[in-house]
């Protein structure tokens, strides 16, 4: 990647901070929650770590836009959840999950993949080098896809896994009660290394989602020797 | 003595900070209990009037309500603010849901910046409060209110009554922020055992005849207030029912900075008055009422409407409150006007406790710089190690003696190639001539180390300096062996640099040699026997490690 762009599609090139915080959430949902049951806690997490648009004025000093919250109504699932008023963020946020789940479906896998959304800030290194991303935050959700008999288990599933969701919402805001480390609030020049501020409405700390399928035989797809050597010895 | 720390305009705005919290907090509650979805829009300028950068409306009842239970005062040890949330059905059954807390410890963080930690951990906080209110039981049952039950809330100020909630309530706890008087908390107890409609095991109130008036419900407690619906309709375009006349003036611009790093600068400016509202007068209600009446006598339900003076919510099908003259001593319902009932008439004067507000509004703040000492909270503290920058030498150290290898920068370089800078970068000539970043930053300038016993360190040393164009001696290269940090070297006794070189290219694989395919075909094929004998012998080995891949 071009290290004079100001977004990082790589991985993270350095790994996690020292202080990096890793949560890990799991969910068995079926085939048809999976997206709204990964959106309620993105959209979760990102409520928490968006604020307003910085606007910086003379002598260093800023003010924040505000940021508005709409409830959104699960259709498979019996739950409601709050997200921030932003379209484009929505939007990017549907893709990514939208994409884990045609993985999820189309892998021949037994259901099984998670999808991470990490937070990180950029540290600038000298050209020709390119920039760091340093991770402090990491939350990662396991899903676990079931499939269910008639129409009677699918109503208390409705029920579970909403109940399930309340759990983890909890879960997820005792976390962010920790006030354990954020970035630092950045200089105008800095801004861009600490958040998102491609979006119009709101502003979110740099993230990214990257998500992994489980294959059958249980263990990453990367790791694809022994199912080179199984193959080979079929034939 | 707790404030001599704090300045007093610290401790103003902290105390304005925690009185619009509270305000705030009850807004989301009640929201969360109307029964329908919220949605605020973002707005990436700041209107001056959203308080914690965070879009929640303000229902006038609500915040009228509020201050009325407040009285004031602010929430402190033993003196709580709660939200009681109840349902009451349609039979006049009722039961307590939850209690929301805002509480106020002991526990003092002295060194929190007032202006700006407290300011958004509080923001944080009404963000955690939004997300939780959709998460508790009373959610679920309040977006199905309406024919058989509705939602109520009352707030009061004092000690935390929590014998309604039933046996074995739980506890979500929300958030706290630390402050420099003390620690806020904010929670929910709310009862799980909801199997309330068959069991009428909770108090009775007056019956309801098919009119609700009177939800004044008998409470055991000394300070009971009156209940009131959630679902209350606010409309936009009506006029202001509690004028609440301070609010709208009180508006928070903010402003953060972050240069120098190490102060902050927050100012608060009171935005434009608002003319107030006129008071709402009788007039209002009337349009309202004829409305109402109609709907009343065509729906066999009855249904709450709050005392929404001069706001009809029809469209749900509520019937409004008679008003009719009941209950005038009620002064959240739709009813006559008079002192006790109706509109609270504009105060002249804000009410205590607003005075100070009022007084403050009124002086520019601007320019009222905080200079903060070194955050001791880890959320200010940048751990992304940074290089350290210190002054270095003029470059032309740099060129006498080494030969810097540079992170990442692997390349084993003819000596007649070297530039006249001497640095591993293209264009050096055109690079800054202070480098002192790097200079002192040991990555790139690791510490004087002995030479590495590398094979390949010959090939580095200098065999003269010809390429060299500025009569600097380029003689002797003296290769700096990096020590990096985290390097284990007492496994292999080398450097990531320097093993990469080493094994850059390894030798070929023997079986890959051109001698050893020199056999032939027939010794291949003659050996092949031998060979499908000892796989036979060991036939249950492999079999053993299909299994595995299975």
């Amino acid at each position: 990647s071009c290290p004079l762009s100001t977004r990082c599609c790589a991985p993270p090139s350095t790994g996690p901070a020292m202080n990096c915080r890793a949560e890990v959430l799991e969910v068995s949902v079926e085939g048809r929650q999976v997206e709204e049951a990964v959106l309620a806690v993105l959209h979760t997490v990102l409520l928490h770590r968006s604020t307003g648009k910085f606007h910086y004025k003379k002598e260093g000093t800023y003010s924040i836009g505000t940021v508005g919250t709409q409830d959104v109504d699960c259709d498979f699932i019996d739950f409601t959840y709050v997200r921030v008023s932003s379209e484009e963020l929505d939007r990017a946020l549907r893709k990514a999950v939208g994409e884990f789940k045609d993985a999820l479906r189309g892998s021949g896998s037994d259901g099984m993949g998670q999808i991470s959304l990490e937070f990180y800030q950029k540290k600038k290194s000298r050209w020709p080098f390119s920039d760091e991303c340093i991770l402090w935050e990491l939350w990662t959700i396991k899903v676990n896809v079931v499939n269910l008999a008639n129409e009677q288990e699918r109503q208390i599933c409705r029920e579970k896994v909403g109940e399930k969701l309340c759990e983890k919402i909890i879960n997820i805001v005792e976390v962010m009660n920790r006030h354990e480390y954020l970035p630092k609030m950045p200089t105008q020049s800095e801004v861009d290394n600490v958040f998102d501020t491609s979006l119009k409405d709101v502003q979110p700390y740099l993230y990214k989602i990257s998500y992994q399928i489980t294959d059958s035989l249980g263990t990453s797809v990367t790791t694809t020797m022994r199912r080179l050597i199984k193959d080979t010895l079929a034939l | 003595a707790m404030d001599t720390d704090l300045s007093s305009q610290d401790r103003k705005d902290l105390d304005k900070f925690i009185k619009f919290f509270a305000l705030k907090t009850v807004q989301v509650i009640v929201q969360a209990r109307l029964g329908e979805k919220i949605c605020t829009r973002s707005s990436s300028s700041p209107t001056g009037s959203d308080w914690f950068n965070l879009a929640i409306k303000d229902i006038p009842e609500v915040t009228h309500e509020a201050k009325k239970a407040l009285a004031g005062q602010l929430p402190a040890v033993g003196r709580s603010m709660c939200v009681e949330i109840s349902l009451k059905t349609s039979e006049g059954d009722s039961m307590e849901l939850e209690i929301w807390c805002l509480e106020m410890n002991e526990k003092c963080d002295k060194e929190i910046k007032v202006s700006y930690t407290v300011y958004n951990r509080l923001s944080l906080l009404l963000k955690s409060l939004l997300a939780i209110t959709r998460v508790t039981p009373a959610y679920r049952l309040s977006r199905k209110q309406g024919h058989e039950y509705v939602i109520l809330y009352r707030i009061y100020f004092g000690e935390v009554q929590l014998s309604g909630l039933g046996e074995g309530f739980q506890t979500v706890r929300v958030g706290t922020v630390g402050t420099p008087v003390g620690t806020i908390t904010l929670s929910c107890a709310y009862r799980i055992n909801l199997a309330f409609m068959s069991t009428r095991q909770f108090e009775r109130t007056p019956p309801i005849m098919g009119i609700i008036i009177d939800h004044f419900v008998d409470r055991p407690y000394p300070s009971s207030s009156p209940m009131h619906p959630c679902n209350y309709r606010a409309g936009e375009d009506n006029a202001v029912v509690y004028p609440s006349v301070e609010d709208s003036q009180e508006v928070c611009t903010t402003s953060f900075s972050t240069s120098p790093p190490s102060q902050c600068v927050f100012t608060v400016t009171k935005a434009h008055f608002q003319t107030p509202p006129p008071v709402v007068t009788d007039t209002l209600k009337v349009p309202v009422m004829g409305l109402a009446f109609s709907h009343q006598l065509s729906s066999s339900r009855f249904s709450y409407q709050p005392a929404a003076l001069g706001v009809g919510s029809a469209d749900m099908g509520y019937p409004v409150l008679l008003a009719g003259g009941l209950n005038a001593a009620h002064p959240h319902q739709l009813i006559g006007p008079g002192k006790e009932g109706g509109v609270p008439p504009v105060p002249s004067q804000p009410a205590h406790g607003t005075q100070a507000d009022q007084e403050r509004l009124c002086t520019p703040l601007e320019g009222v710089h905080y200079s903060a000492a070194t955050p001791s909270s880890s959320e200010d503290t940048e751990t992304v190690s940074n290089s350290s920058e210190g002054k270095c030498g003029s470059p032309h150290d740099l060129l006498e003696t080494i030969f810097i290898r540079k992170v990442g920068a692997f390349v084993n370089k003819p000596i007649n190639q070297v530039t006249m800078a001497n640095l591993d970068i293209p264009f050096a000539m055109f690079a800054p001539k202070n480098v002192e970043l790097e200079d002192n930053d040991p990555m790139v300038n690791p510490p004087e180390s002995p030479e590495a016993e590398s094979p390949l360190q010959g090939s580095l040393h200098s065999e003269g300096s010809s390429g060299s164009s500025t009569g600097n001696t380029h003689d002797d290269f003296v290769m700096i062996d990096f020590k990096p940090a985290f390097s284990k070297d007492d496994i292999l006794p080398m450097d990531l640099g320097t093993f990469y070189r080493e094994f850059q290219n390894p030798p070929q694989l023997s079986s890959l040699s051109i001698d050893i395919g020199a056999q032939s075909m027939a010794e291949d094929l003659d050996s092949l026997p031998e060979k499908l004998a000892v796989h036979e012998k060991n036939v249950k080995e492999f079999d053993a490690f299909v299994e595995t891949l299975q």
